[in-house]
């Protein structure tokens, strides 16, 4: 059998919930095979096992047709597999030579190596173009580039075995090309890769195989050349997904968010991340901000939710001047804010998941009378959510944030900002790390929201959900307005060539 | 209200009887039973406390019959620091052996069973006990949020010496009532070791100076002020030593002497446990509590959640100096303990970090750290007995202490363990349950 990896029969339980039930996936050598499900249907989990990080209870693995045990990450590098997670393991502080490295070091009289490590990775980054500046600190890159990261330092060890848990999802599309040409180089090479994404389009794309799991269970493997995406979507959910969304005109009102002559100033480039921006959003309707990813997006939400402070230019809330007010000032105002980076602003990872959603609202006399917190209102609170936004996970409202799936908490973080229900949304990319159904019934939500006269900003990387879902469409490039577009009358390409900088409406 | 409190009683009446027959128990029966009925009732106190734990987990068994250990933080938590002190304390015979190695197996038993020797012996531990306990809750309340708290030394003196100086000086408090002398005293000490431990709350906050770097400075800073202060206001030169405090102004006893008799126990160690309630409550209960975590959490998250996260910090640190304050204040509080005015940091700010580690930085955890801790230390006393010199006793103290510490690496070997053992029931259900269909 040329079977290079096989799981048979894996069984993995977390406390309330079987992650894995019974689950056997077969990769064979040469091949990309897709890891489809929902979210929470247990795909990190089964490579977690792979990867050695978690112990099975129950089945076996076999690489190269030879049973092992692979008790740890090291076991898993000694068997050449290498995997790229889900949420990065990048050591911030580090340089990305620094990170590559980590764990594998060569050292000389106990001094480290560096020379030749460096060497290596150059030959690697230009050998698949990864292109990286070695010497760069970690968190002074973007994620597109902390990926790079983290493929070569799989490359780095030798990986033959490439597991990919969601790759894309913090990409910009042209990034996702990028990685899709790299990862099919890699195979045609001889490597043999797992692909976890809930992008149909890019398992067409890339994959050979394609394997479908559903709350912890195998459902089959397919052919991806002989299976449509809607028979796999089917397959995954259980049901049919409508990837069309129908939605009526905006009836827009009166204008909710002015924002004037922004400028947001970045004082370790010294030069300015937002450019003298302005627009408006009003009630009922969907303002989309498209762009690449780093051209300003970014600051020009913080601004206006008051993470950061701008340099120039006023933002106006229902007529009242908030650029100066304090986040909890603008909280209660009427701002809602689905961040970009759930760890890093939407979750505190250590704590469960019914305090998590009461995050901006602990204070209001719904969850707490004289200090202290109405336990029996929070949990209602989290139990009314959980049924509502469907957020899966083994205990219920007493699961800790940490330990949820990638896409539950994301999930969880959408309700929480939905359901505080204010007069503006600001949504980033709010369903990142989502699987079809999730993404169809968030988008519901957000044209639900519009018509009930919500003024919705919209951040998307993904040109299909702008297009799909917003009113008017505003482009940055360097953190400039390139011009505004009615979704109806401008085409994909176009937008794209705006958003690359090729073009600039006056 | 009314109906709330009738409510309450309802719910738990049974925890509020057994409440009141500690009460009765404690205070107030020692002074009415003659001496030779103590131990007696000692036991009887026990008997109290440990039943109604072990009514209480029964109840929990019975209202959660699918309980798994595997699944419970505090329980795995609790093992891994079981199993810690153990290793800990075989840490400890090691040293013995090195030592001294004819007497260390005696050596051991003896410091285990330290605390339990006799009624006099479970009174000091508690006694010794006391301010270990304060300084561990200091340490732990600023590390939950975020804080290491390097300073409880220098905030402990503080309180200590502004406690004594009123102990000294303001006896008029005494003639007006002597129950507000020492209240007074306790409380001036805890607002001084507010105050020490706002400052570097201030400067983080608002100079951003890491908290570590100005606490350890701010000791030094107390260490020699404290030598200062003392020389200049409240010296007794022909002992070297601060005045004595007059006797209002010592902390009372509460009959705790009569139940432990000859033991230098007194109210201190209620005063901790009202501190333990109200760092508990705090923490799990109040809104302040669930701000000041989510800022030692994540602190991002909870500047986008509109937390302000500089006043929260400068508070937690006000909280955390002032507790620290109060164990200084109820150490010199007592009569025949002196401040001295010698250049050297009070230790107990320091095993205080230990005991948070310990404690795994939860209130109730400390307490029971701080018990074990005053255990040791009597254990340590009775070493002496033995052929162990004094610093070597310390020495084995510290290794048990730091090594115990170490039980939050411990943790995942625990769930691991437990875990292996529920699957292996598991299967054997499974297979007894096939048979058992065979038979038929
Ligand atoms: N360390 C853990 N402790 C407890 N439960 C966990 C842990 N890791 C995962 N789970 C649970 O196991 C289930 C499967 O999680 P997993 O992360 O494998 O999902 P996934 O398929 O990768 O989903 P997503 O697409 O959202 O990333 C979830 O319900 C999750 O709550
Ligand atoms: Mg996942």
């Amino acid at each position: 059998m040329d079977y290079i990896i096989e799981m048979l029969n894996i069984t993995k339980e977390f406390p309330g919930i079987k992650a894995n039930d019974d689950v056997t996936l077969q990769l064979k050598k040469g091949e990309i095979h897709a890891l489809l499900g929902e979210n929470g249907a247990g795909k990190s989990t089964l490579m977690s096992v792979l990867f050695g990080l978690y112990q099975p209870e129950k089945g076996e693995i076999k690489v190269r047709g030879k049973k092992v045990q692979i008790d740890s990450p090291n076991d898993a590098n000694e068997l050449g597999i290498g995997m790229v997670h889900q949420h990065f393991k990048l050591v911030h502080n580090f340089t990305v030579a620094e990170n590559i490295i980590l764990g594998f070091e060569d050292t000389t009289y106990g001094f480290l190596e560096f020379d030749e490590p460096i060497q290596k990775i150059k030959e690697l980054s230009n050998q698949y173009s990864l292109k990286v500046d070695v010497n760069s600190l970690i968190s002074n890159i973007s994620v597109g580039q902390q990926q790079r990261v983290e493929i070569l330092k799989m490359l780095y060890r030798d990986a033959e075995i490439l597991i990919f848990d969601e790759p894309t999802a913090v990409l910009t599309p042209q990034e996702i090309e990028e990685i899709m040409g790299i990862m099919k180089e890699l195979a045609a090479e001889g490597k043999s890769i797992v692909l976890i994404t809930h992008k149909l389009k890019e398992i067409k794309q890339v994959a050979d195989r394609c394997s479908v799991l559903r709350k912890g269970k195998y459902i089959g493997t397919v052919d991806v050349a002989d299976t449509s995406v809607e028979k796999m979507a089917e397959m995954m959910v259980g049901r049919e997904v409508s990837f069309e969304i129908d939605k009526e005109a905006a009836t827009p009102k009166e204008t909710v968010l002015q924002v004037k002559n922004l400028s947001v100033f970045n004082e370790l480039l010294q030069k300015d991340d937002v450019t003298d921006i302005s627009f408006e959003v009003k009630k009922g309707e969907i303002l989309c901000i498209g762009g690449i990813e780093g051209n300003g997006q970014t600051q020009l939400v913080e601004a206006i939710t008051g993470l950061i402070e701008p340099s120039n230019g006023e933002i106006i809330l229902n007529g009242e001047d908030i650029t100066h007010n304090s986040i909890r000032k603008r909280n209660i105002a009427g701002v809602s804010h689905i961040p970009e980076d759930r760890h890093k602003y939407g979750l505190v990872l250590d704590y469960s998941l019914e305090k998590n959603l009461i995050f901006q609202t602990y204070f209001t006399p719904k969850f707490q009378k004289n200090g202290f917190l109405k336990f029996d209102a929070i949990r209602d609170n989290a139990k009314r959510l959980i049924k509502q936004f469907d957020i899966r996970s083994g205990k219920g409202a007493t699961t800790m944030a940490r330990s949820m799936s990638g896409g539950n908490q994301q999930k969880a973080i959408v309700a929480r900002e939905i359901d505080r229900d204010t007069e503006l949304l600001i949504a980033v990319q709010p369903t990142r790390g989502l699987d079809v159904g999730a993404i169809e019934y968030i988008h519901k939500q957000l044209i639900e929201q519009r018509d009930n006269d919500k003024a919705i900003l919209l951040i998307s990387l993904e040109l299909e959900e702008v297009m799909n879902l917003s009113d008017r469409i505003i482009v940055m490039y360097e953190g400039e307005n390139v011009g505004e577009f009615d979704p109806e009358k401008v085409t994909e390409n176009e937008l794209g060539l705006y958003m690359a900088g090729s073009k600039k409406k006056e | 209200m009314l109906a709330k409190l009738r409510l309450l009683t309802q719910k738990n009446l049974i925890g509020l009887i057994t409440s009141f027959i500690l009460f009765i128990s404690i205070f107030i029966l020692p002074g009415l039973l003659p001496a030779a009925l103590i131990p007696a009732l000692l036991g009887f106190i026990g008997l109290i406390g440990f039943g109604y734990l072990g009514y209480k987990t029964y109840l929990f068994l019975k209202e959660n019959p699918e309980f798994k250990p595997s699944e419970s933080t505090t329980l795995i938590k609790v093992s891994g620091s079981v199993i810690a002190i153990i290793a800990g304390l075989l840490f400890g015979l090691l040293m013995m052996l090195i030592v001294n190695p004819g007497q260390a197996f005696q050596g051991i038993v003896t410091i285990v069973s330290g605390g339990f020797r006799s009624i006099q012996a479970m009174g000091n531990m508690i006694y010794f006990s006391v301010p270990i306990i304060l300084t561990g809750l200091s340490v732990a309340f600023a590390f939950r949020t975020g804080l290491f708290n390097i300073g409880a030394t220098g905030q402990l003196t503080m309180g200590a010496f502004t406690a004594v100086f009123i102990g000294v000086r303001w006896g008029v408090l005494g003639e007006v009532s002597p129950t507000l002398h020492w209240i007074v005293a306790l409380l001036g000490g805890a607002v001084a070791g507010a105050i020490w431990g706002a400052i570097p709350g201030l400067l983080k906050a608002y100079r951003n100076v890491h908290e570590v770097v100005a606490t350890i400075m701010l000791n030094y800073v107390a260490m020699y002020l404290n030598t200062l202060l003392i020389t200049n206001y409240i010296y007794n030169s022909d002992y070297a030593r601060a005045m004595d405090i007059k006797t209002t102004a010592a902390t009372p006893k509460w009959n705790l002497d009569l139940l432990f008799p000859r033991s230098s126990i007194g109210a201190g160690i209620v005063i901790a446990l009202i501190v333990v309630i109200i760092l508990h409550i705090i923490l799990n209960k109040t809104t302040f509590g669930y701000e000041l975590k989510s800022v030692g959490f994540n602190r991002d998250a909870s500047k986008y959640a509109g937390m302000n996260s500089k006043r929260n910090l400068v508070y937690s640190m006000l909280i955390s100096g002032a507790v620290a304050g109060l164990a200084g204040a109820l150490m010199f509080l007592n009569l025949g303990k002196h401040l001295k005015p010698v250049n050297v940091l009070i230790p107990e700010g320091f095993t205080g970090i230990a005991i948070a580690l310990l404690g795994l930085t939860s209130p109730i955890g400390v307490l029971l750290a701080g018990l074990f801790y005053g255990s040791l230390q009597q254990g340590g006393y009775f070493l002496q007995l033995l052929d162990y010199k004094p610093e070597i006793i310390d020495i084995i103290i510290a290794v048990i202490i730091y090594a115990s510490a170490l039980g939050l690496f411990l943790q995942k070997f625990v769930i691991n363990t437990l875990k292996a053992r529920e699957m292996q029931l598991e299967r054997s259900k499974q297979n007894e349950a096939l048979e058992g269909s065979d038979d038929e």
